[in-house]
């Protein structure tokens, strides 16, 4: 349809109006111990009618496309805003919407279309068989999400955007068990903004080879040690590590107390832009909509701000927030372009991104070379994190002991916790662009109503001093 | 538009059930599922509107098995019927042309018996136009943050051997925090079918009274192991972890379940614990994805002994066992935990020395097989000397196994039960909630 058009033949006495139309396909194929569990197709199409009166803005979203109803919606939402304007918790105008004209594309080699049901089906069945190493494997299972979505955004002031995109999420999974003994392995259920070409078979069965034995070998692991260790992590763990204790702390909305009845508040406050010492020097933080391949890469917000890669911490120190314009006119701290709805009938809030730990000077071997007596983890398993975003515990799937500069015994349950600025303070090496990997997830959860967005978070191996600890039961 | 989805919704439903059970062919067995919502939401923070907004929405699934194969998809539903029924013909067409493409799938389920129900709650609800002028007043003077969902649901489910199922209910929830200037929060719900600004402005003054404790200064306790209590709105974020790889039979026979112990090696609880699946109170529909009715009551662990696992249709025919007709993720959809015989009264004495904890946040196994949970206290959290509440506690986080809070450390069970209605709502306004009492424990393991 032509948005701009529908646009134009709204009417009602608003300030300002905003239509954002998305269309979303996911498709989900997945196969458990050799048979088909989903092939489903999921398809979401809807419109967000948004308009500003009397300095505050209200919605109404529908999912059908007729002028009338669209008139009709329009209608309801400037109800929405006057009925609330007696009662703003801020006054916006239109400069809350900034004009953007353009396109965003994901970047990808092969369509959607470049593999069959039948043929993903082949493939996840293959990898099923090559999950099952050994007789103690009890369970496996493989899958992949392909999500197509496109996001179109026209504004009263002008603006007009068209964004594309192509995501697929992957996982294969391996339990294993010997007794009462009970072990699982996964891949680390990431995601990205590629093309078919992601399922390449020789690296999807070499990836299955390797999650089935590590599982086995979980099986007879000592269990990971209790005490304060160096604490060595791999990027599909950092991957959580700076979404929880990063960026959701520094998502101004949070600071300002949108969210104190669901996520929670933050231990930041807005004077310490510019001032507080997130973490050590090595510490680089950006918001990155521009990495190729990463989940949360975009042209624009869906308050239209185009995005732009900005340092959010840097040399340790906190330079700015993740805060899309509302929150910007709201607290005065310099944010970014993350004003962003999980789809067409979510209103924008401050979200995450790409969020992603720059790249230092330390190879893998130098890493593990400088540890006497540590612990490395890979691949998390278990995630929590207080509503202030200080206290965290936090567990992995896998453990290695590092002794004397090498990798040595494999570990099981390996956990570990700490608290936000003391840990990141603790940060002592970052691993240089060899050790560089970007991951992604679909399900952050955050905002009331609720909503779940995908998030990109790209980091090298790291290294903390003296951290807590422990194992399982 | 908006009346034209609320009134025809079940006419709306059982027309696009006839057009695409008319078009059956041959050999395919189609199940329907059909499900949206007309919503108000308002979101409110230091008792000012932050967003305000409707949401109209509606989507329909369609699951087709042919040849022991099958596959689905799920379509926006928009109320232009002709249309809809246009779009759900052409998925049907579409998953034809899939479903041959796909491997056998053994464990796909053709129901053997057809079932019927028509559940419909009607309530009477404030006009989202009324909604700020009847519940912002009330909450000025204090700092409150929050969210207003109110408004129509609707679940429907069919299949081509002739099962109906319908469901709908107008519902509304107020869930919301109240603050005090030094970020000491309490917790309140107010939930129903029928708004009374009477029985609402009590709630909010009833709410603001609770602060009054929260005024004194926080006092910091040490990580270690104490008697507890954990209220109820506590207990059923406890309860909400064994929907997630704990009382599902699928996750036990995969050997990825907390309760794999109970099963596999007969390890009990304590006996005052006691859990069912309750579907008498009528707040979530009684029948599943495949339109099967479970039973209105299903003894989940009864006096600390693992009665029944959940088990859908896919996971007895994969497993050789009987169905209870769960539903495909085998949670707990209408939980149920037994009161005991500890009075209100009396908890405060009971602690004597310990912690009352009223609210729990962001859990997560931290060891999912041994069954050890980790997670935060919130809210109305306190250190309690001698019987007496000295001041609330800064937030710790604890990690403990339910083999020990709902087993050996499980003292006493508080008499009242009471309903903690689920607030949710990813992709639509969730439904129900669940009942339980507070549980006092001679010790509980706080971490950091």
């Amino acid at each position: 349809m032509d948005l701009k058009k529908t646009l134009n033949q709204i009417n009602v006495n608003a300030d300002w109006i905003g239509l954002r139309q998305v269309k979303e396909t996911a498709t989900y194929r997945a196969i458990r111990d050799g048979n088909p569990v989903s092939n489903h197709k999921d398809q979401s199409h809807g419109m967000m009618i948004e308009v500003l009166k009397n300095g505050q803005f209200g919605y109404c979203a529908i999912n059908r496309f007729d002028m009338q109803s669209i008139q009709f919606a329009a209608e309801e939402a400037l109800v929405q805003a006057e009925s609330a304007s007696s009662y703003s918790l801020s006054k916006f105008s239109e400069d809350a919407r900034p004009q953007s004209k353009g396109e965003y594309l994901s970047q990808y080699e092969k369509d959607s279309n470049s593999i069959s049901a039948g043929e993903l089906n082949d493939l996840l069945i293959k990898a099923n068989k090559t999950l099952k190493v050994s007789d103690k494997i009890v369970s496996v299972s493989a899958y992949g999400i392909i999500t197509e979505a496109e996001f179109n955004f026209v504004s009263t002031n002008g603006s007009e955007t068209n964004q594309k995109f192509l995501m697929i999420t992957t996982d294969f999974s391996a339990n294993a068990q010997d007794g009462n003994v009970l072990q699982r392995r996964t891949g680390g259920r990431s995601g990205n903004q590629i093309g078919i070409e992601v399922f390449e078979e020789d690296r999807i069965l070499s990836l299955c080879n390797t999650i089935g034995e590590q599982a086995i070998e979980l099986l007879t692991a000592e269990e990971c040690p209790t005490g304060k260790f160096d604490l060595v992590l791999t990027p599909d763990q950092m991957m959580l590590q700076i979404h929880e204790s990063i960026g959701h702390a520094i998502e101004i909305d949070r600071i300002l107390g949108d969210e104190r009845n669901y996520a929670g508040w933050s231990f930041v406050r807005l004077d310490d832009f510019g001032k507080l010492k997130y973490g050590s020097d090595l510490l680089n933080i950006t918001f990155d909509p521009s990495v190729k391949s990463e989940l949360a890469s975009y042209g624009f917000d869906d308050g239209g701000l185009k995005a732009e890669r900005e340092y959010i911490i840097k040399d340790g120190l906190l330079l700015r927030g993740l805060g899309g314009k509302e929150s910007q006119i709201r607290s005065k701290v310099p944010g970014v372009a993350n004003f962003r709805a999980s789809s067409w009938n979510r209103a924008p809030i401050d979200r995450m991104a790409n969020l992603n730990l720059e790249p230092g000077n330390s190879s893998y071997d130098d890493i593990i070379g400088s540890i006497e007596n540590g612990i490395l983890m890979e691949t998390n398993r278990s995630w929590s994190i207080d509503d202030y975003r200080n206290k965290f515990q936090f567990g992995c799937e896998y453990g290695k002991i590092i002794k004397d500069g090498k990798l040595t015994k494999t570990i099981k349950n390996p956990n570990y916790r700490g608290v936000s600025t003391p840990f990141w303070n603790n940060l002592s090496m970052v691993g240089d662009e060899s050790t560089f990997e970007v991951h992604g997830t679909p399900n952050c959860g955050k905002g009331e109503p609720n909503q779940v967005i995908r998030v990109g978070h790209a980091s090298p191996i790291c290294k903390f001093n003296d951290i807590e600890i422990f194992g399982g039961a | 538009m908006s009346n034209n989805i609320k009134i025809n919704a079940e006419e709306q439903f059982n027309k696009l059930a006839e057009a695409i059970f008319n078009d059956k062919k041959q050999d395919e067995f189609i199940t329907i599922s059909f499900g949206g919502e007309r919503s108000h939401f308002l979101r409110f923070s230091q008792s000012k509107i932050r967003q305000n907004g409707m949401v109209h929405d509606a989507s329909l699934n369609i699951s087709l098995i042919y040849d022991n194969k099958k596959c689905s998809g799920n379509i926006p539903i928009t109320g232009d019927l002709s249309n809809d029924i246009i779009i759900a013909k052409n998925e049907l067409d579409r998953l034809r042309s899939e479903v041959v493409q796909l491997p056998v799938d053994p464990f796909a389920i053709i129901p053997n018996k057809v079932q019927f129900s028509n559940n419909i709650n009607k309530g009477d609800l404030l006009s989202s136009k009324n909604v700020p002028d009847s519940i912002l007043p009330s909450m000025q003077g204090t700092d409150i943050a929050g969210i207003w969902a109110s408004g129509f649901i609707f679940s429907g489910n069919a299949n081509s051997l002739g099962q109906k199922h319908w469901f709908s209910t107008e519902t509304f929830s107020l869930d919301c925090s109240l603050i005090t200037k030094d970020e000491k929060m309490v917790k309140a719900t107010f939930s129903d079918s029928n708004w009374n600004q009477e029985k609402y402005e009590k709630f909010m003054n009833d709410s603001k009274e609770k602060l009054y404790h929260m005024e004194k200064k926080s006092v910091k306790i040490d990580p270690g192991n104490y008697r507890t209590y954990i209220a109820s709105a506590g207990v059923s974020d406890l309860l909400g972890m064994l929907s997630w790889n704990g009382i599902s039979e699928a996750s036990i026979q995969r050997g990825q379940s907390a309760l794999c112990k109970m099963k596999n090696e007969k390890v009990q609880l304590s006996p005052c614990f006691s859990l069912t699946e309750d579907f008498r109170t009528g707040l979530v529909p009684k029948f599943n994805g495949l339109g099967e009715i479970s039973d209105e009551t299903l003894p989940l662990i009864h006096n600390g002994i693992l009665k029944n696992t959940l088990v859908s249709s896919q996971t007895a025919k994969e497993y050789k066992l009987n169905s209870n007709y769960a539903s495909s993720g085998e949670y707990i959809r209408s939980p149920y935990m037994v009161g005991g015989d500890l009075k209100e009264e009396d908890v405060l004495k009971k602690i004597d020395t310990g912690l009352y904890l009223g609210n729990l946040h962001y859990l997560n196994w931290s060891d999912n097989i041994g069954g050890r949970i980790t997670g935060m206290t919130r809210y109305a959290c306190f250190w309690v000397e001698d019987g007496e509440i000295v001041a609330p506690i800064e937030n710790m986080r604890f990690d403990d196994s339910l083999y020990n809070f709902f087993g050996n450390n499980l003292e006493s069970v508080s008499e009242e039960v009471i309903f903690n209605a689920e607030t949710g709502s990813y992709n639509n306004r969730s439904l129900g909630g669940t009942h339980c009492p507070g549980i006092l424990l001679s010790s509980f393991s706080l971490t950091l």
